[in-house]
């Protein structure tokens, strides 16, 4: 068994002063000491100097650091939060460093993608499950570290920050590890459960991303809330579909990390992803869009790669094959949704 | 003409310990008595942790009773014990007078009958290592085999007599065989090799002494003990009894603990953690947690009970690929697996195959071509981390890792049964993708894998047992098209070995037709019914689909079947 009380003096470890990471590191903050890491020295200063950071009050337990060697030999358990395009190279910078007592507690939604030399997101045609990871997959490949669990669920950091109620859900193979994470995030305002299947989840989190981006383009256009239920509803078969083609279980997208975090982000203009789509239907172009902000949405890059994914194991995804057109071909938002009123399979649920 | 093997360049390993009173397995059996109460007591207390009142004592004393009876009124063995029925009788008469007892009373009795239960168990499953036995048992092999070989190949009077063929002519160990006899000396070693035939257990033990290593101990099918020719051998190379006919807790409790207790205290195991022998003739790709379990809690002890200051005695895991190019049992074998994967009926483990048999396949074994191979695997940590020739556990980047941490939280050792659990099978997929790795890929095998999938690409629309009960006499491949296809897997191979992902036999390699009739000549060889022939006109040819379906699983998961 774990033992009941986590010494005080030994902090715990975020990696990503992003604003999710922020945030986290704040939660954390509540209830022990927090090591956040930040890769600019910029950020690290203005931590330690205006106990700010994107907008958040930084609470007096966090202490900046810019070293990720400290922050694995200070921290037995580390939250690391990063984009998930930087997310590999992030762990081989760690771990040199890590020991197998160490724990590590994702919180980032995205895949990682290793291609063949020569060979881009752009010009490979399908991908399949051994270049496509998830971001455990990631810390197991690259470390020495094997007790990893995720954070996901609906957890829009504003609302986080801001103290409302709320809840998250951490998945890991071992019970160990979602305990230590419950007892570490639950406070009166923010419930915790726990899930085994922890690859399940990983998929919840970042397929709901694609839903999130044809959620904010239904809202562009205008429409109500009779599109988004139809939306939410199909969006969950097709992430049911494609996550059990990617090795995951039907349940895990039932939980929080799945409907849960669909529905919130799908109603949401405080998403990111829901943005992107917003903005695609008010005729933005995807160029200007990236250019407007300095947050990585990762749904954009999901999209491309869940479309080759599915084309891999023949899955039908007529969403993200869609928004896939949307966002890289010269589909518009109009068109797409024709083309999907018009699709032409009509049974509601058949993967129970 | 005759596609020769390279130069074997085996060569003969000094003991790494000198006398067999050093050997930890002859400890274990100087002190059995001590050794079978230690495990008795044990199994008793970890039972009674997880039934903690009398009420669930009693319930599963009569379970096990029940089960019992019925074991022997349905399945009984030469082998079991005479006094059996006896035993669980005054059990059972015992349990019955319960209903007149005090509470008290009956918490003392229930347990009292508990100890004597899983105490009878733990003086069934103990092996008995005699040192002298075990002699006799090697000469008896070494003598036996090499006469066999020199008779039948060097076709000259007087040649039973000389000893220029041995059996590392015959058997070929290959990979990490200097590491092990270090890992040996340095730490405690557990064996898991690929099971595909009774032999098995010979082989193994055969090879264990000619590396230099003392005696192992392993636990064998009790049902090998009803061939007695197996038992004398078998229980004299160091091997323990396991019944899989015995599923009640006591039992397994005992089981468990008698394999952790004795890694704990030094004695070098052999698991065959698939459980049984390969039925489809596939590598094992689900391995039975149960007894690894044990290798990674007897881990975990030596770490809670070495006193501080002293060196932990380490646990290293070394996977073995046993190669053939024929498999006795395999008719047998592909008939079972097939049948139980039709239709899910239950199929009672039975062996076909007694004393004469099996020594008759041993005649032909050594008076034939048809060489086995070896592969030792590289040695890992109860984890799965590969280790260096001193025992030390690295990390994908080659630096050194402490395997103690994976027990500890918060810097102090805990036990956490679920986090083992989820260790043992994290091991057991690394152990299968070692599998895989250091499996060698003979000739026989390539030929086999070609055709069948050749036949079943001929008849895309059916399904595996719709093509296996095609007429063998109707079914022709031709020649050149089947060498074409040979050639193209054979490439694939090759970049799979540069890959790291397979090793393959030096006799893969050359002319394609003389490794293709190499193959065809070996492949399941001595069975009535040979899965692979040339016709007249030189064309390829099966009598028996089932076996050579058998002997292509050998190559399956390696996703070859896009070359054909």
């Amino acid at each position: 068994m774990t033992s009941k009380s986590l010494s005080n003096d030994k902090p715990v470890g975020v990696i990503g002063a992003g604003n999710f990471g922020t945030v986290v590191a704040n939660m954390l903050a509540l209830q022990c000491k927090v090591l956040l890491y930040a890769r600019d020295e910029k950020v690290v200063n203005k931590i330690l100097h205006q106990r700010e950071n994107r907008g958040h009050a930084i609470h007096e337990n966090i202490q900046p650091t810019n070293d990720l060697a400290q922050l694995a030999n200070e921290c037995d358990v580390i939250f690391p939060i990063v984009p998930s395009a930087h997310f590999r190279d992030m762990m081989k910078k760690l771990s040199p460093h890590l020991h197998p007592y160490h724990i590590l507690i994702h919180g980032t939604k995205g895949f990682d993608i290793t291609l063949p030399e020569g060979q881009t997101l752009q010009t490979i045609k399908k991908l399949n499950r051994s270049q496509v990871k998830t971001m455990s997959e990631v810390i197991l490949e690259e470390s020495v570290v094997v007790r990893v669990g995720c954070l996901a669920g609906p957890n829009l950091a504003k609302e986080l920050a801001a103290g409302q109620p709320g809840a998250t859900v951490i998945a890991s193979h071992f019970n160990e590890v979602i305990n230590l994470g419950t007892r570490l995030l639950r406070n009166d305002n923010f419930q915790v459960y726990g899930n085994s299947d922890l690859v399940g989840v990983e998929l919840a989190g970042v397929l709901k991303n694609v839903i999130a981006i044809a959620a904010g383009a239904l809202s562009g256009m205008g429409y109500g809330e009779n599109a988004k239920g139809l939306l939410i509803s199909r969006g969950m078969v097709e992430m049911v579909y494609l996550g059990r083609a990617l090795g995951g279980n039907t349940t895990a997208f039932l939980g929080i990390a799945g409907i849960g975090d669909l529905v919130t982000t799908c109603n949401s203009s405080l998403s990111r992803n829901f943005n992107v789509g917003y903005r695609l239907a008010q005729g933005d172009t995807l160029e200007t869009i990236l250019a407007s902000t300095d947050e990585i949405a990762e749904g954009i890059h999901t999209v491309e790669i869940v479309k080759k994914c599915a084309d891999y194991y023949k899955v039908r995804a007529p969403i993200t094959s869609t928004l896939y057109q949307i966002l890289f071909e010269d589909l518009t938002v109009k068109q797409a949704l024709q083309y999907l009123m018009r699709y032409p399979l009509n049974v509601d649920i058949d993967f129970m | 003409m005759e596609v020769v093997e390279k130069k074997n360049k085996n060569r003969k390993y000094k003991p790494i310990l000198d006398g067999i009173p050093d050997w930890p397995v002859y400890q274990l059996s100087k002190n059995r008595k001590e050794f079978i109460e230690e495990v008795a007591q044990k199994s008793f207390d970890r039972i009674k942790q997880v039934r903690p009142t009398t009420k669930q004592v009693i319930e599963e004393l009569e379970a096990t009773v029940y089960r019992e009876q019925q074991r022997m009124k349905r399945n009984r063995w030469r082998v079991d014990a005479a006094d059996e029925p006896h035993f669980w009788k005054t059990i059972k008469d015992e349990l019955l007078l319960f209903t007149t007892k005090t509470p008290e009373e009956s918490k003392i009795k229930a347990e009292e009958l508990l100890l004597r239960i899983t105490s009878r168990y733990a003086s069934e499953i103990a092996g008995d290592f005699k040192a002298s036995s075990y002699k006799i048992t090697r000469e008896v092999i070494k003598f036996g085999f090499g006469r066999l070989l020199n008779g039948a190949r060097v076709k000259k009077f007087g040649a039973f007599f000389r000893s220029k063929y041995t059996l590392r002519d015959k058997i070929q160990i290959v990979g990490k065989a200097k590491q092990l006899r270090s890992l040996a000396t340095h730490g405690t070693v557990v064996m898991v090799p690929t099971h595909f035939s009774n032999l098995d257990s010979i082989l193994i033990g055969w090879i264990i002494h000619s590396l230099g290593l003392p005696a192992f101990i392993y636990g064998a099918g009790l049902n090998l003990f009803n061939i007695k020719i197996l038992a004398y051998f078998m229980t004299s190379l160091g091997a323990f009894k396991v019944d899989r006919r015995k599923k009640n807790v006591p039992y397994l409790e005992t089981l468990k603990l008698y394999s952790t207790l004795a890694i704990q205290k030094g004695a070098h195991s052999i698991f065959f953690p698939g459980g049984t022998r390969s039925r489809s003739g596939m590598i094992e790709n689900q391995l039975k947690l149960g007894l690894l379990s044990s290798a990674i809690e007897a881990q975990r002890n030596l770490y809670l009970e070495t006193p501080e200051g002293q060196e932990v005695r380490k646990i290293f895991i070394v996977p073995v690929t046993l190669n053939y190019h024929f498999v006795l049992e395999a008719p047998d074998l592909i008939d079972e697996y097939l049948s139980s994967k039709g239709q899910s009926r239950y199929l009672p483990e039975q062996d076909k195959y007694g004393s004469w048999q099996l020594i008759q396949f041993l005649f032909k074994f050594f008076t034939k071509g048809s060489n086995i191979s070896v592969s030792i695997g590289q040695g890992l940590d109860i984890m799965g981390n590969y280790v260096d020739d001193d025992g030390r556990s690295l990390d994908a980047q080659g630096r050194i890792i402490d395997t103690k941490d994976y027990f500890t939280t918060d810097h102090k050792l805990t036990i956490d049964k679920q986090r083992e659990d989820e260790y043992t099978r994290m091991l057991s997929h690394k152990i299968v993708k070692e599998y895989h790795r250091i499996n060698r890929v003979f000739a026989s095998h390539l030929v086999a894998f070609v055709a069948f999938e050749m036949w079943q690409q001929k008849y895309p629309k059916l399904d595996l047992f719709e093509l296996l009960r095609l007429p063998e006499e109707e079914q022709v491949l031709p020649y050149e098209e089947f060498r074409a296809t040979c050639k193209r897997v054979r490439k694939q191979i090759y970049k799979l070995k540069e890959e790291n992902k397979v090793y393959h036999a030096t006799h893969l390699k050359g002319k394609i037709d003389l490794v293709i009739r190499h193959g065809l000549e070996n492949v399941g060889i001595f069975h009535l019914k040979r899965p692979l022939l040339l016709n007249k006109e030189g064309n390829i040819i099966t009598k028996d689909f089932n076996t050579l379906y058998y002997y292509h699983n050998r190559l399956a998961g390696y996703d070859l079947e896009k070359f054909i």
